[in-house]
């Protein structure tokens, strides 16, 4: 029985770590339609930053938001720079300018940091909580907490807020967006920005646990973008669910079945889904009118 | 073709120019950057330092030593390239580097064909064994930190352990190579659980291994962040079982990521790190306090044992060419394979026409982590 619950617990610790990175990528998605492949290289400044301004004596929570902040930068120069000139290529190119983007920062990230593990503390100790004889540590809480207030915070933008729904309406129709007052241009800067945030703040929680390196990112972003296309790509509640389930999977197979199998499952699993459902468990379907 | 020639004509050109033509020409070719980088780095640093230390003391045979480095990124085939370029273009007498296995498999027929000794500072034993004329290599092999651990777990009295692996390159062939000799030790295996290199969590693999009663000592041969998560996932479980880590993670950086849970760790690692724990009878504390002071000096960060293959191999590049009387690659290769009673930082080699390694279980020392640091054991 505490084995069940410890698989759970991990499944869901691993889990929340996917679901955070896959909500990255879904505000660049859906106002661009452009997968965006340099999405893990934002979760590794967010880590890398963290840690070096916290090395350098600023306190934790300063370095975090210094880090999102210059993240978030980042995300606003990397679609001024690499994205907007490119405007009116097809979605294919914009995604290999992405890949560009990421090999990059990765570069860039070696040189400006260094090529070695970083971690630090965990924002309560290490201490950890005993739940029936099975165990979490309390960063996999902040990390479950961090990825429910990001889902519920793009949830609220996209149904409740005008910028929200502007973004929507660009995404929809970028013509038909601009006729009625919208600027594309400032939402696409925005949606680079805030998905940069996100992936950043995810570094943030999630290096206590998987630690850090500017080689994490293409690792990281692979099973972010698992988890979002099982749950269907651009949709809030499909990157929290599927990244939960992917988790799941994975903890449930390495520990009931065998931990060689456990990434071959989750993978059999996530192209089962995309065969029967290949907008993802939670996509739309697509329908234009003619 | 063309451009070859061309290259050549220049490269001759270029040579015939230079005032430095009677120096002593080793190529380099190591993982200064890409995903070997954390054993590239120190080692380029290492051959620079030790290059501009040889040439300020006068150099070797009266003559400089002139250090050709290239960085091959952990790409084999860019590997094979820069060795043919240190072969064709350069004119090396000897090549050092291959900081993987893959880059050094990949130089290997270069040197063979050229007949230019090449001393490698990767981990296979494939490298050595079969033994091949003009290769020679310094790092310990996987199979002797396999040995080197169950040799202590038998100490202890340990016969049934579990293991849990990497399944990365490093921890696949760890794993193997284990496999293979434990059954000389007595030990048997009951769970052999794995985990993939970017794994965030390890905890159901060691749930598994907890709830077999019997097992009295874990082994995880793994590399990079892996064992940390592996050692703090141990923490949080609340195992008992001693845990032993893999020479892969034999650096000061492995005790401040795995935190707390490390104590009582044990693994295989060499003397450089624990310079300062020697007692003065030691034969390999003065290479080594020379080794860590000078690097400490320069680069302000304490050596690791990757650079520390690197210091071996140029070292004992410098005393073959010194033993040979001249810089001409087949006597540098036959003084290389009677080097005897050489004493390096990784461990006294003693060469052979059949171990172009010549190292034993002597170069390592079982370490344990003792309140943050690393303690001898025994």
């Amino acid at each position: 029985m505490s084995e069940l619950l410890q698989y759970l617990l991990s499944g869901v610790t691993v889990g929340a770590v996917y679901a955070l990175v896959a909500l990255g990528f879904t505000l660049i998605y859906n106002v661009s339609d452009v997968v965006n492949f340099a999405q893990g290289e934002f979760v590794m400044l967010g880590g890398m930053i963290t840690f070096f301004a916290w090395r350098a004596g600023i306190p934790l929570p300063l370095a975090a938001i210094l880090a999102i902040v210059v993240a978030a930068s980042v995300g606003v120069l990397l679609n001024k720079l690499a994205i907007e000139p490119a405007r009116g290529a097809p979605v294919a190119s914009l995604v290999v300018i992405t890949i560009g983007a990421s090999i990059f920062l990765r570069g860039a990230a070696q040189l400006v940091f260094d090529k070695q593990l970083h971690r630090f503390a965990s924002f309560s100790g290490d201490d950890p909580i005993d739940i029936f004889g099975a165990t979490i540590l309390p960063q996999s809480l902040w990390v479950i907490a961090g990825a429910v207030a990001i889902f519920m915070l793009l949830r609220l933008f996209f149904a409740r807020t005008l910028t929200g729904k502007a973004v929507l309406a660009t995404a929809n129709n970028r013509m038909a967006a601009s006729l009625v007052g919208i600027n594309p241009g400032y939402m696409t800067t925005l949606s680079f920005a805030a998905s940069a945030a996100i992936g950043a703040l995810a570094g943030v929680l999630v290096t206590p646990i998987t630690l850090t390196s500017y080689d994490l990112g293409v690792a990281i972003a692979l099973k972010g973008f698992a988890a979002a296309m099982l749950g269907g790509m651009g949709i809030p509640i499909g990157a929290l669910v599927g990244g939960l389930l992917l988790g799941l999977i994975e903890a449930l197979t390495a520990g009931y079945v065998s931990s060689v199998y456990k990434d071959a499952v989750a993978f059999v699993v996530l192209l089962a889904v995309l065969f029967a459902m290949p907008q993802g468990l939670f996509g739309r379907k697509t329908m234009d009118r003619v | 073709m063309r451009l070859g020639l061309l290259g050549s004509v220049l490269a001759l050109a270029l040579g015939l120019a230079s005032p430095a033509f009677a120096d002593i020409k080793i190529g380099a070719s190591v993982s200064e950057t890409g995903p070997a980088s954390s054993l590239g780095d120190p080692e380029a640093k290492t051959l620079k330092m030790l290059v501009d230390e040889i040439n300020a003391a006068g150099g070797v045979l009266g003559e400089k030593i002139k250090l050709f480095l290239y960085d091959d990124g952990g790409d084999p085939n860019k590997a094979r390239t820069f060795a043919t370029r240190l072969v064709e273009d350069d004119g090396v007498v000897a090549i050092i580097g291959g900081s993987t296995t893959g880059t050094t498999m990949s130089i290997i027929p270069i040197v063979e064909a050229a007949k230019i000794p090449f001393i490698s500072l990767a981990g296979a034993v494939e490298i050595v064994d079969p033994v091949k004329l003009f290769v020679f290599k310094t790092p310990h092999t996987d199979r002797m930190a396999c040995r080197k651990i169950f040799e202590d777990m038998k100490a202890r009295g340990f016969t049934k352990i579990a293991m849990i692996s990497g399944s990365d390159g490093f921890g696949a062939s760890m794993r193997k190579q284990c496999l293979q000799v434990i059954g000389d030790f007595g030990i048997t295996v009951l769970a052999d659980e794995t985990y993939g290199p970017n794994d965030a969590d390890m905890t159901p693999q060691l749930t598994n291994i907890r709830s077999k009663a019997d097992v009295q000592a874990i082994l995880n041969p793994g590399f990079g962040q892996g064992p940390a998560i592996v050692t703090r996932n141990y923490g949080q479980l609340g195992i008992k079982t001693p845990l032993y880590q893999s020479h892969g993670v034999a650096s000061k950086s492995f005790i401040d990521l795995a935190g707390a849970a490390s104590e009582g760790v044990r693994l295989p690692g060499t003397a450089i790190l624990v310079a300062n724990l020697l007692p003065d009878g030691d034969p390999q504390k003065a290479v080594v306090t020379a080794y860590k002071t000078s690097y400490e000096a320069k680069f302000g960060q304490p050596p690791s044992t990757f650079g520390g293959y690197a210091y071996d191999g140029l070292r004992l590049l410098v005393d073959a060419i010194k033993r040979a009387g001249k810089a001409d690659p087949q006597a540098i290769r036959e003084a290389l394979e009677n080097t005897k009673g050489f004493v390096g930082v990784t461990g006294p080699f003693n060469m052979s026409a059949t171990d172009h390694l010549g190292l034993d279980l002597s170069a390592f020392r079982m370490l344990e982590i003792k309140r943050g640091d690393w303690a001898l054991v025994q």
